[in-house]
């Protein structure tokens, strides 16, 4: 209890300052939002919140871009922010998707950090726009005990603010958050704050001055597997002799509250439903249709506990690793598949060629910190030019394989905070010429043949020095 | 019944000499329909014939070699198996990655914590050095390998130049129709293919091809006599030395057939040449091996060689005066005075070097090897190994098969001819028998000797056979097939007196030996495939309703100690799991299969067998942080550690005499259930494996606790540990581990 109004003192003071220095900041104001709706899924361990603005141009000049305001800590674990206008209403209701980009405007107070929103009809004055957000944030549920034991549930804090953090004047707003099950421990009230089953209904809040920030703390179960790949390289390897080669080496760990103490294997056997809870002991991954040669293994050898299962629009691989993951428990592992080179691999109009292939990580409901994705392009391709819609890191390795003897060129794209919203198709353009694909073996032919011209020219010729 | 039989015969060889004239020229009986075609068309002379089937019969077998070895990876995975190969990947991987020079100064600290272990002095780096080779080999061609793969395939890819050289040394020691034989039968011989299966990446994968391409040099330079051959096999033992440890074996092995040599009044100027240049040279390459080093002129092992080496000399000496000495009489008093002399000093040297420390004693492996009953009242850790326990007749016969009954016959014909090759070939083929006797890993030793006995025995009668079968009258074949064998001139007197019935004979029984061949080759198949291709990392049974079931237990756990604990976490576990863990789990282990301090493997030991309290001491001072046990109760996998928990009070207690025997037995029997002794009961190893066992039904219809590996209910159900908690337990209870928990607070 103490806490509890120790932690509402600190929030009290935050809020002050917090309004404090946005009065010397709101000057600049052409916009307001006129309504906004958040709706704050906390089922998974991935947070997606789904915010609607209605916005209204109340300045004089067209206004074109909309900022939206994020806490440096929410930018620390922003994995995606999507937006859309909408018009019309109801069943008629369309969506236009809109550019969304890191604006570089220096911090606003408190290190807050935008986001613009580019609208494609500027807003003219006294107009309105309904513009649909999305945002998912990763890593940002702390587990609360952090460590628990085998028999108990998994219990996690939510942080935000009960009240949109936004530059703009907000007429009227309201948060819904959802929780996995209907045991919340504790949640921060902010008249008028309301609990039903699963949800907590923050708000309506009237008129609230730019900048406003509530802290709220939500105390709640969630069992889902917090399932975070650390590192996930995936290498994609072109063959023009008709094989795409992927292998995907991941370093797993359980991200939720760290396990302690004991792991009995017996309690985990029979009382199956109440002990454990929080782990998780396989994982789905979605492959490509037509696969074939599948693999999974790690550094001590294959493993033999998987199930594929194909059918013609995509691949179903499940996955169990070694042991159930409890919470920290990290596990390593690779998986390799092969695919039939003509569903990725196309001739683009310029007589280049180009890979379309899926970015991001194929397990489901799974982040990634650090995702790279290699494409090992053929011997002897030029040009390689990566296309994605998202900002990565890109640069360029070479790699030897088989037979290779200037290497092959490695398109690296790097991504951090990946999240399956990323699983969205990328290219990549290159320029290859068919003859080279007849180097390697041409090669392997010549080295027989002279191996074999040497053995005849060795039977034939006497080296003896004695005559 | 006779007269028809005769009669028929008659038809036949009117038959066959009707056509004869036409195909006189190819002489050849045997040799196939395809070949008759290709002398047609392509118009190869008799040699160039025999040499395209021998080349291409030896590459059939080469290639027969090694996919015969590869079952394991078709049932199972392309994977290391059993223990001391995963020590042999570990090292091999940290050559590859760090190169030559750190390995050969590599002090390993993740093992026998806390004295840790030098290995780069402690091991023989022939296998290491030899994949590391054909890896970079691979590598610089392009050929884009893992090295697991290379380890994987070393020993099948060396079993298949075993052939070659058994069969140059079949050729050399009686003709190259035995040495065919030979290859092929070596190719697949279970009792060679047990150590060399793709996957078994040990030492004895590549020390048998070593060992035979060292005799096999040796043979061929003391039949020459040249120094190069001789030069060579000198190499060849530098090979086997730097492979593995059974290199003592050639080692003795030669200075005993010199001996025998010289004893026999077969003395030559080419013993002579080969005998002190194969010593010299190899002793000197042999020292540059660090675990073998100054061992080659001091220790007892090594003295047998160095004694007939000064004994050829003064052979040498008396040869010479001899020829110098006209007067016989003299020389036989000069013989008398330097022999005394000689024998006299060499004792007196021997006598004071092993007084004095200088040369030091036999050891205990090779005591055992003398007397087998040796290791079981002192030694127990030796006694303790599996494949050091004294060969059973069964697994004579699952090694050998028919080769076991051709071997005498082969050893008859190998008499009947005597060489100094056929001479060497019978001691290597005796003192091995003998050996594989003692222990029956050594029956790896005995299988070359076997098959290239046996490919004299099969070849010899086969040819023999061959050639009756293959006489098309008496006049044509006197002439031409005289003077080849002197068996064969007996049999053929044999011949003229009934020719027909000897015919029919010669067919049933080479029939009858294809047959036994056939049999052969079914038999090493099936033994491979079901017998010696197991990982035993991965477990594998049939389920219910014939499906195949994977225990998997081991490398879970091995997995989980690598991923889930911390990086300087010190895993106790009995020796046998040392190399895995260290390899697998890439944790520090207290003891592992590298047996070379027996007070701390008997530590261990005494803390497994102690109440825990006592243990909790011990683990203590030996920083112990987790415990692994294996445990088969649950699967029924019975070669765990309660079943191999006397070893460790035996070994425990023959250094700790707290600990005894019979304190875990009751009256002379070792159980687990109600009743077993109270020490038994309570005592760190049962309280490990039987933790919370008491509340797990194994079996349907049986109570909760039933043992399935030992078909009991166990006697303590209600086991309660103070001092360690369960970390983990794999899916069916193969591998439990437990941690040790940090001491209790004071206040």
């Amino acid at each position: 209890m103490d806490a509890l109004l120790r932690a509402r003192l600190l929030h009290l003071a935050l809020f002050i300052s917090l309004l404090l220095s946005v009065l010397s900041h709101a000057s600049s104001q052409e916009l307001q939002i006129v309504n906004a709706e958040r709706r704050i899924d906390l089922t998974s361990h991935i947070i997606k919140v789904y915010l609607t603005l209605k916005v209204e141009n109340i300045g004089a000049s067209p206004a074109s871009e909309v900022n939206l305001a994020f806490s440096p800590s929410e930018v620390e674990h922003l994995a995606v922010v999507k937006a859309a206008a909408t018009t019309g209403k109801k069943k008629k209701r369309t969506y236009v998707p809109l550019d969304v980009k890191s604006s570089e405007q220096p911090a606003g107070p408190n290190g807050t950090k935008y986001f613009t929103i580019i609208l494609s009809n500027p807003l003219s004055k006294g107009e309105t726009a309904t513009l649909e957000v999305l945002y998912i944030l990763t890593r940002s549920l702390e587990p609360f005990p952090a460590e628990i034991s085998q028999s108990e549930s998994q219990l996690v804090y939510y942080r935000d603010s009960a009240i949109l953090l936004s530059p703009y004047h907000v007429k009227q707003q309201t948060t819904f958050i959802k929780t996995p099950s209907t045991r919340v421990e504790s949640f921060t009230v902010v008249e008028p704050t309301k609990r039903a089953s699963t949800e907590i209904k923050y708000g309506p809040y009237d008129n609230q001055t730019p900048y406003t920030y509530a802290p709220i703390l939500v105390h709640f179960e969630n069992n889902n597997p917090f399932a975070v790949v650390e590192e996930l390289e995936r290498e994609i390897e072109i063959s023009h002799w008709g094989n795409l080669q992927v292998t995907e080496r991941y370093s797993l760990v359980h991200a939720g509250a760290r396990h302690k103490g004991v792991f009995s294997r017996v309690d985990y056997q029979t009382k199956q439903g109440n002990i454990g809870v929080s782990s998780f002991k396989h994982l789905l991954a979605r492959l490509p249709p037509r696969v074939h040669s599948v693999y999974y293994r790690d550094g001590i050898g294959n493993i033999s506990s998987s199930r594929l299962r194909t059918d013609f629009l995509k691949s179903e691989l499940l996955i169990e690793p070694r042991y159930p993951l409890f919470g920290g428990w990290k596990s390593t592992f690779v998986i390799g598949y092969g695919v039939p080179v003509e569903d990725f691999l196309f001739e683009s109009p310029d007589g280049g060629r180009y890979l379309n292939f899926t970015f991001g990580c194929p397990l489901a409901d799974t982040v990634v910190d650090k995702l790279l994705v290699k494409v090992v392009l053929p011997e002897g391709s030029k040009d390689p030019k990566a296309v994605v819609s998202f900002p990565v890191e890109q640069r360029l390795e070479t790699k030897y394989s088989y037979l290779d003897v200037v290497g092959r060129t490695v398109v690296v794209l790097e991504k951090r905070n990946a999240v399956p919203e990323h699983n969205i198709p990328f290219q990549v353009h290159y320029s290859f010429n068919p003859i080279f694909m007849l180097a390697e073996p041409l090669m392997l032919v010549t080295a027989f043949f002279f191996f074999f011209v040497a053995a005849v020219s060795y039977l034939h010729l006497d080296l003896s020095i004695r005559k | 019944m006779a007269g028809k039989a005769e009669s028929l015969n008659g038809t036949v060889k009117s038959g066959s000499n009707q056509s004869g004239p036409a195909a006189m020229q190819a002489s050849a009986f045997k040799a196939d329909l395809s070949n008759m075609i290709s002398l047609k068309s392509f118009k190869l002379k008799t040699k160039q014939q025999e040499l395209l089937i021998r080349v291409s019969i030896l590459l059939l077998v080469y290639v027969l070699a090694f996919i015969t070895r590869l079952f394991s990876v078709l049932r199972y995975e392309s994977m290391i198996h059993e223990f001391d190969p995963y020590f042999n990947y570990r090292t091999t991987l940290f050559l590859t990655e760090k190169g030559f020079y750190e390995f050969w100064n590599w002090f390993d600290s993740e093992s026998w914590y806390p004295l840790g272990r030098i290995i780069g002095g402690t091991l023989y780096p022939g296998l290491m050095v030899t994949a590391a080779l054909i890896y970079w080999l691979m590598r610089f061609l392009r050929f884009a390998v893992h090295i697991r793969e290379v380890c994987v395939l070393t020993a099948p890819f060396f079993a298949s130049n075993t052939t070659l050289v058994a069969y140059f040394f079949g050729k050399e020691i009686w003709d190259s129709g035995a040495g065919l034989v030979a290859a092929a039968l070596i190719a697949i011989c279970p009792g060679y293919i047990s150590r060399s299966v793709a996957g078994s990446y040990d030492n004895e994968g590549v020390a048998i091809f070593a060992l035979l391409l060292t005799f096999y040099l040796f043979v061929k330079a003391v039949n020459t006599g040249s120094l190069a051959w001789s030069l060579a096999s000198a190499f060849g033992y530098f090979y086997m030395v730097s492979a593995w440890g059974g290199y003592v074996f050639i080692i003795n092995l030669i200075p005993l057939y010199v001996l025998v040599l010289l004893i026999t009044g077969r003395y030559s100027m080419r013993l002579y040449v080969a005998y002190n240049c194969m010593y010299i040279l190899g002793m000197l390459l042999a020292m540059q091996i660090r675990f073998v080093g100054f061992q080659h002129v001091q220790s007892g092992e090594h003295m047998a060689a160095m004694g007939v080496f000064f004994l050829i000399q003064v052979f040498y000496f008396l040869d010479w005066v001899r020829h110098a000495l006209a007067d016989a009489k003299l020389f036989e008093a000069f013989l008398r005075i330097t022999v005394t002399t000689a024998v006299s000093f060499g004792a007196i040297a021997l006598g004071v070097g092993t007084a004095s420390g200088y040369i030091s004693p036999w050891t205990g492996r090779f005591y055992s090897l003398l007397d087998p009953t040796y290791a079981k009242d002192h030694i127990p850790i030796i006694a303790s190994v599996s494949e050091h326990q004294p060969t059973a007749w069964s697994s004579f016969m699952f090694d050998f098969h028919i080769l076991l009954f051709f071997f005498p016959a082969g050893l008859y014909f190998c008499f009947k001819r005597l060489s100094d090759a056929t001479i060497f070939i019978v001691m290597y083929g005796l003192t091995s028998m003998y050996f594989a006797g003692v222990m029956v890993r050594l029956i790896l030793v005995a299988t070359p000797a076997v098959c290239l006995i046996s490919a004299i025995a099969v070849s010899a009668t086969v040819k023999n056979l061959a050639q009756l079968v293959r006489a098309k009258s008496k006049a044509v074949q006197s002439g031409s097939s005289k003077g080849t064998s002197t068996a064969k001139g007996s049999s053929k007197g044999l011949v003229d007196q009934s020719q027909p019935f000897q015919r029919n004979g010669a067919i049933v029984l080479l029939l009858g030996a294809f047959y036994l061949l056939s049999r052969y080759a079914t038999h090493c198949t099936w033994v491979t495939s079901e017998a010696y291709s197991s990982p035993s990392i991965v477990l594998a049974a049939r389920g219910a309703h014939g499906n195949r079931v994977i225990f998997d237990d081991y490398r879970e756990a091995y997995y989980w100690l690598r991923q889930n604990t911390p990086p300087d976490a010190k895993v106790m576990s009995w020796w046998d799991y040392g190399y895995q863990i260290t390899a697998m789990g890439n944790r520090t282990v207290i003891v592992d299969n590298n047996t070379w301090n027996n007070t701390h493997i008997a530590t261990v030991g005494r803390a497994m067998s102690s109440y825990e309290d006592e243990a909790y001491e011990i683990m203590r001072s030996l920083d112990v942080d987790y415990v692994l046990v294996v445990f088969g109760g649950v699967t029924g996998y019975s070669s765990d550690d309660i079943n191999k928990f006397l070893w460790m009070v035996r070994i425990g207690g023959g250094v700790f005499p707290v600990i005894k025997e019979p304190d875990y037995l009751v009256n002379g029997e070792y159980r687990v259930d109600k009743g077993a002794a109270p020490k038994m009961l309570n005592c760190l190893m049962y309280k490990l494996c039987y933790y919370r066992f008491g509340e797990l039904t194994t079996e349907y219809g049986k109570p909760p606790g039933y043992d399935r590996a030992r078909g009991v209910e166990i006697g303590n159900k209600d086991v309660k540990l103070e001092y360690l908690e369960e970390a983990f337990t794999t899916q069916n209870w193969i591998v439990r581990i437990y941690k040790v928990k940090p001491p209790k607070n004071r206040w």
